[in-house]
């Protein structure tokens, strides 16, 4: 187990709602953003001597600009049907990680400036001045949100905790207390055209090793292409899958499935980023310019359809938002949704039956699915609500025999977040990362008890780099964690591949 | 007192009337620039119907998450609803069968929006993470409830008003033809409780009952590959790209 300065939250036999322990996350604040990250993004670099004041104009301006933020300030009735469903507060205690709690942080300084009584009658309504203990809890806790949206489903009204943690992550953004981890990234993103400031020679380097890597195992050529004009397809997808493991997995199943299914595909170099940090950190103009990155690849490539790999918030921002940032997409062929996941072109071609697909390959496994949250709250996959649960596990049954769900109340439009979502995936929160975690962690171990579940599979670049950090501080181990495209590479069999009694030797010889 | 009353009731009448046609243009006018809907969502119009219906009619969120707050607020809602349905009687003339029909359910159903209440209100008390969500306005709301639900079932059940009297007075009210209110204290209690619960509606959080409506994670059609969604205020960028 890994080792840890604070208490690892004990995996109990039910989930149990915690006692609150007011204060208990209080001391985690995660890094301030320098003064030049903040510029890049359009920011102020510090806050000024009259912050308060312009942090009071930038809340009427996005009152008047988001109809869920107006709403949502107005519409709760503090019921508290919120309070037991974030993974934050089950596993940190403290109350103001319950999904209430959070909104009435920026709830308490809005009826205090925008409404009759908080004017008038402050105490009574609970509206506070926003003074700078204030601000110091808004940092604190927006972020120790990871803007899952549980909250949201259970809320009778639909309030949407993430909608509110966006609005003040860009207030406090305005008044130049950008966090560190979200704003240099997406500076990294304008300089070089990815979170993690690959350049392009780097990625074309790396994509010819992991052909390499292709052809010793199979001897086959499987491409995989970058910058290519005139490709049908422009596959977008997160910089992780370019080395991180187990997502570089997926990457050689996304390219496998390419090559079998006989399309012309190419990554960019100019959006070689799925990702759009822009959304954490609620800022429309900033996640609209990292979403023009992609546009600008399509014209430039002149390619007829996108395809997203997996990735769970880039999957929101390209499913729900990317026709509305970088849209209208009538250049692209109108046959397709735009864009696609890749799993739904993975099952497309599995149904066509272009796939040759040995499910024994995966037999060393017993699977289970995390859903991730902003896939199952906040998109779909397919023509039917829901398909964005049916289509993974579809496929993940479809490449493997041994498959079992984590129980209902944790899964599908229930599910847990990973813990290290919506900006939240940097060390300097690993204590709510390792506590946020441990709902899930509790699930999989049910299931690992009941059923021998072995691996747990994943189909976000978040899900998967946080799973494999904080799993080892519940005794598993960071092997367990794999892509669903994973699964798709180790049973799909490609026409001319190596035949399997070529014994292991010569595959090590030839690498 | 009739007379103050009366004043009350045409001012308190105004102010909910004004506040909430307020705040309902605010919500209306407000954009949602982005599609937000919580999935799995309906993706056609009549499926966002059919979702707010089973939001509104009940609670399916609610129910999802808590079936005990659940039942609570389906006690003292309904009971409100049917408390409410059998008050028309006071308001139309001669009373449609349905409305008589449903007086004797309205009568009982006093009792399950008071249960419903303190139920509720055992809540704040006996829950600490409600209890630390609870302000002070949230006691004084559910304080109002429960007295108005109290003098008004006292009057059934224990000292009737004079119901005739009290009907002459509201027809008159409708008319703008002012009629004094019989004199009984619980009446008048009754009444200054419903005109202040009129007065807060628009300006706290019983504003639920409209915001409900309005919430983009409920409202909206899932449907954002199909059609392009842009918000006015977002198109100036449109024009510098
Ligand atoms: S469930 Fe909704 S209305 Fe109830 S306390 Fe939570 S945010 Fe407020
Ligand atoms: S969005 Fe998720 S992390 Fe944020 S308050 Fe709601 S449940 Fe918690």
């Amino acid at each position: 187990m890994a080792k840890a300065n604070f208490e690892v939250p004990e995996l109990k036999e039910h989930l149990e709602v915690p006692k609150i322990e007011p204060g208990a996350m209080a001391h985690l604040e995660t890094f301030k953003a320098k003064p030049e990250f903040n510029e890049a993004l359009g920011f102020p670099g510090e806050l000024s001597e009259n912050w308060q004041e312009q942090a009071i104009d930038a809340m009427g301006d996005m009152l008047k600009k988001y109809r869920s933020l107006q709403v949502y300030m107005d519409s709760c009735v503090k019921c508290g049907a919120c309070t037991d469903k974030c993974h934050y507060y089950l596993g940190t205690k403290d109350p103001k990680n319950m999904p209430v709690a959070r909104q009435d942080l920026m709830r308490k300084v809005y009826r205090r400036y925008f409404t009759f009584g908080g004017k008038f009658f402050p105490k009574l309504v609970g509206a506070t001045d926003f003074t700078q203990e204030v601000l110091d809890d808004w940092y604190n806790y927006y972020h120790q949100c990871s803007q899952c949206r549980r909250c949201s489903v259970f809320c009778p009204y639909g309030i949407d905790t993430a909608e509110i943690s966006m609005a003040a992550r860009e207030i406090m953004d305005r008044i130049g207390l950008g966090d560190k981890y979200s704003n240099e990234i997406i500076g990294k993103v304008f300089r070089i055209g990815n979170n993690l400031g690959l350049p392009g020679p780097a990625l074309e380097d790396t994509l010819e090793g992991l052909e390499e890597d292709v052809f010793d195992e199979t001897g086959v050529e499987v491409k995989y292409p970058l910058d290519v004009k005139g490709a049908d397809i422009l596959l977008v997808t997160p910089s992780a899958d370019f080395f991180a493991e187990p997502h570089v997995d997926g990457l050689i199943g996304y390219g496998k499935v390419f090559h079998e299914a006989g399309v012309s595909w190419t990554m960019s170099s100019h959006a070689s980023e799925a990702a759009n940090f822009g959304m954490f950190i609620g800022s429309y103009e900033n996640m609209r310019k990292i979403s023009q990155r992609v546009r600008k690849a399509a014209l430039d490539l002149g390619v007829k359809r996108i395809i997203f790999g997996e990735c769970g918030h880039a999957w929101r921002v390209a499913y729900a938002f990317l026709n509305t940032l970088a849209g209208p997409w009538d250049f692209l062929d109108p046959d397709y949704p735009v864009p696609q996941h890749i799993l739904e072109f993975t099952l497309g071609e599995i149904e066509k039956g272009t796939l040759n697909i040995d499910k024994s390959q995966n037999d060393d496994m017993v699977l289970t699915f995390h859903d991730s949250c902003n896939v199952a709250r906040a998109t779909r996959m397919g023509d039917k609500p829901g398909g964005q649960f049916e289509i993974p596990r579809a496929v993940i049954k479809a490449v493997c025999n041994n498959y079992v769900d984590m129980p209902e109340d944790t899964i599908r439009e229930a599910t847990f977040c990973c813990g290290g979502g919506g900006g939240l995936l940097t060390d300097d929160l690993m204590e709510l990362r390792v506590k946020g975690a441990m709902p899930r962690m509790k699930a999989l171990k049910s299931v690992t008890e009941e059923y021998g579940v072995t691996h747990m599979a994943a189909i976000c670049a978040i899900c998967k780099s946080q799973f494999t950090k904080v799993i080892p501080y519940y005794g598993f181990d960071m092997d367990q964690i794999v892509s669903v495209h994973q699964l798709v590479s180790n049973a799909l069999i490609l026409k001319g591949q190596n035949s399997e009694d070529e014994d292991d030797e010569s595959e090590e010889d030839a690498a | 007192m009739s007379l103050a009353i009366t004043v009350l009731f045409y001012l308190a009448t105004v102010i909910l009337i004004a506040g909430l046609a307020y705040r309902i243009w605010v919500y209306a006018k407000v954009p949602a620039p982005l599609k937000i809907a919580t999935t799995p969502a309906p993706v056609t119009k009549g499926g966002v119907v059919l979702r707010m219906f089973r939001e509104v009619a009940f609670f399916e969120s609610l129910f999802k998450s808590n079936k005990l707050l659940w039942l609570l607020g389906v006690l003292f809602h309904f009971g409100l609803l049917l408390v409410l349905l059998r008050h028309l009687r006071y308001f139309i003339n001669p009373v449609p069968t349905v409305i008589e029909l449903i007086q004797p359910f309205g009568k009982y159903a006093a009792f399950a929006m008071i249960i419903g209440l303190l139920g509720l209100w055992a809540r704040r008390f006996i829950i600490d993470r409600v209890r630390y969500i609870t302000a002070p306005s949230d006691h004084l709301i559910l304080a109002l409830l429960v007295l108005i639900g109290i003098s008004g079932a006292s009057m059934t059940f224990v000292s009737h008003t004079d119901i005739v009297g009290l009907k002459n007075f509201t027809m008159g009210l409708l008319t703008f033809d002012p009629k004094p209110l019989p004199s009984d204290p619980l009446l008048a209690i009754h009444l200054f409780l419903v005109s202040v619960l009129m007065i807060i509606f628009p300006y706290s959080k019983l504003l639920h009952g409209v915001g409900v409506f309005f919430s983009p994670t409920r409202n909206q059609v899932d449907n954002p590959r199909e059609k392009r969604h842009l918000a006015d205020w977002a198109r100036k960028f449109e024009e510098n790209s």
